[in-house]
């Protein structure tokens, strides 16, 4: 029987032929992730565990990002743990305020995640690596802690859910846009414990900040991973950003998929996730008047430089509505000083938005723009819960980039068509 | 025997973990601190009325969301002995047996049990009774590989052993 590209990766990393859907595996890990608020809980975990060290000091990235520059005391107290167990176990991917980025811009940014690594990371948004032909999956603390010490994970190989991606999407629809589609379809256990293989010749047409974005949230439909085929882009990213050798895995034509979907992007909207979960969509069109009090512009789904290229063209000149808080968080201090240099920066200033150092803060309503009772928020993260940003009778509105700038310059949620 | 025996605590479908543990409180990596804010953003009483040995039974989906581990710690720090559900999210399931708190999927029993039943759990065999009512189910058991992190209480014990 065929494999999926997912099966294949893990058959290769657990030095078996074949594998099927089911199967109990452990794997080899190509890298082992952990923020600020996870990694605490994993070295608690792995100082109960009879081992001596970790399994290998370059195969571990710490990344301080989620509650950093620290908010609070107790939050400072948990990048202490997490700096003096980098330093005394030699970690080489430690990544502390001033080189720290949010872990899934960063990483992909460093070169640490390539086509055909198995990769864990104590964040339910590790399967962004998948848009490099990675299997990449969240897993908790314990994990993370096994991990670093063994250098292997135990998993059952998943059953796939095959996307055939066609046509080229229109002018304001993004990955955002086709992702929020996807689990607007399907539902936020559309692929629970399942594969997201997105193939077909619309693949072309995404840029690789798209496909980020896109396999970012396969974890919002549930999914076990959302993986890409690698293509010319995909290597042309690879070379310039690491040095890593890279592996390239293709589903075999007999693979099996317990669904397929076939996709026309070039009939698709801009989308936007209604509260309080992501499979709430509504196209541009059907949203109404949805007046919102602030608007974030950032995050692991959509912090990178191609995100701020296009608010930053949607806001250049114009002024955000009085009264509205515009955020707007560079992913990385690479994107922030190229978003320094092409002028975006200065335009985000001048339209009245602040633009912050990286931190996942607000996404999660840690901080640097936490919300009041009855505030609404566009927010181009990637969940909007009851409660996700801040107060419990808060709501956030999940949204692309364009449609987020463009309800800064409005006030409501509005396409780019709008102000452009 | 392995059992848990309580009285039940119901949700619905897609139970995240922000509100299983809002993100506000993840300063802290306590379990017992945790578990004076378990629930909190979806059933403020949650964590005045849990007793040790309750029992959550929730929809589809129970524990989407992020990977914090803290939602399933402070579940566990709160006193309850086992969750029921349709469905759980995947890292949720995994996080549970990696720390040792039972959780059983059985649709049947998460549709037909009701709020404040009291219902008691066999883990070895699966078998979830609702003593209230009478009823009894079978829960999917585990397979053999995580029965033994959850018979060594977690992975942490059984990579220590292995």
């Amino acid at each position: 029987m065929g494999m999926t590209m997912t099966q294949k990766i893990l058959a290769a990393h657990a030095g078996l032929e074949s594998v099927t859907a089911g199967q109990l595996i452990e794997a080899d890990l190509d890298l082992v992730l952990g923020n600020d608020i996870t990694s605490p809980v994993a070295i608690h975990e792995i100082e109960k565990m009879n081992v001596d060290g970790v399994f290998h000091k370059d195969k571990i990235a710490l990344v301080m990002d989620h509650f950093a520059p620290n908010k609070d005391i107790k939050s400072a107290q948990h990048c202490k743990c997490v700096r003096e167990f980098a330093c005394k176990n030699e970690i080489s991917n430690y990544f502390d305020v001033g080189e720290m980025g949010i872990e899934h811009a960063l990483l992909p940014e460093k070169g640490l995640t390539v086509a055909g690594d198995v990769i864990i990371g104590a964040d339910s948004h590790t399967c962004t690596y998948g848009a490099l032909g990675a299997f990449s999956t969240g897993v908790g603390s314990t994990d993370m802690a096994a991990g670093m010490a063994t250098g292997k994970a135990w998993f059952k190989v998943p059953s796939a859910i095959k996307f055939n991606l066609t046509g080229k999407p229109a002018k304001w629809v993004s990955g955002k846009d086709i992702i929020l589609h996807i689990i607007g379809m399907i539902g936020v256990d559309g692929a629970l414990y399942k594969s997201m293989e997105f193939v077909g010749d619309g693949i072309q047409y995404l840029s690789m900040d798209d496909r980020l974005t896109i396999a970012n949230m396969a974890i919002e439909a549930g999914g076990k991973n959302g993986i890409f085929p690698v293509d010319d882009l995909t290597r042309a990213y690879m070379k310039e950003h690491s040095t890593r050798p890279f592996v390239e895995y293709e589903a075999d034509e007999d693979a099996v998929y317990d669904e397929e979907y076939t996709i026309d992007l070039s009939t698709l909207k801009p989308t936007v996730a209604f509260p309080h979960l992501p499979e709430n969509t509504r196209t541009i069109d059907e949203v109404g008047d949805v007046a919102i009090d602030q608007v974030v512009i950032g995050s692991c789904t959509n912090g990178r430089m191609e995100d701020l290229r296009i608010a930053a063209s949607i806001m250049k000149g114009k002024k955000c509505k009085k009264g509205l808080r515009v955020i707007v968080i560079p992913a990385t201090q690479k994107i922030y000083l190229d978003a320094m240099e092409e002028g975006l920066i200065r335009t985000f200033i001048e339209a009245g938005a602040i633009v912050s150092t990286p931190t996942c803060g607000p996404c999660l309503g840690g901080y640097m723009g936490v919300m009041a009772e009855g505030e609404r928020c566009v927010s181009t993260t990637n969940r909007n819960f009851v409660g996700r940003m801040g107060h419990v009778e808060s709501e956030v509105y999940l949204a692309s980039p364009a449609v987020a700038a463009a309800s800064a310059i409005t006030g409501k949620i509005s396409g780019p068509d709008e102000v452009v | 025997m392995k059992a848990a025996h309580g009285s039940v605590f119901k949700y619905g479908d897609n139970v995240d973990t922000d509100v299983i543990i809002p993100a506000r409180y993840l300063n802290s990596s306590d379990p017992k601190e945790l578990a004076t804010h378990c629930m909190e953003d979806i059933d403020k009483d949650f964590v005045k009325n849990v007793k040790a040995g309750d029992i959550i039974v929730a929809s589809k989906n129970f524990g989407c969301g992020s990977s914090r581990e803290h939602a399933p710690l402070s579940i566990k720090a709160s006193g309850v002995s086992c969750v029921i559900a349709e469905t759980f999210a995947r890292i949720f399931y995994r996080n549970s047996i990696n720390i040792g708190l039972p959780i059983i999927e059985c649709p049947e029993a998460a549709i037909a049990i009701s709020a404040g039943d009291e219902v008691e759990v066999d883990f070895d065999s699966g078998v979830i009774t609702d003593v209230t009512t009478g009823q009894k189910f079978q829960g999917q058991a585990f397979p053999p590989f995580m029965q033994k992190i959850i018979d060594c209480e977690g992975l942490v014990n059984y990579i220590n052993q292995k």
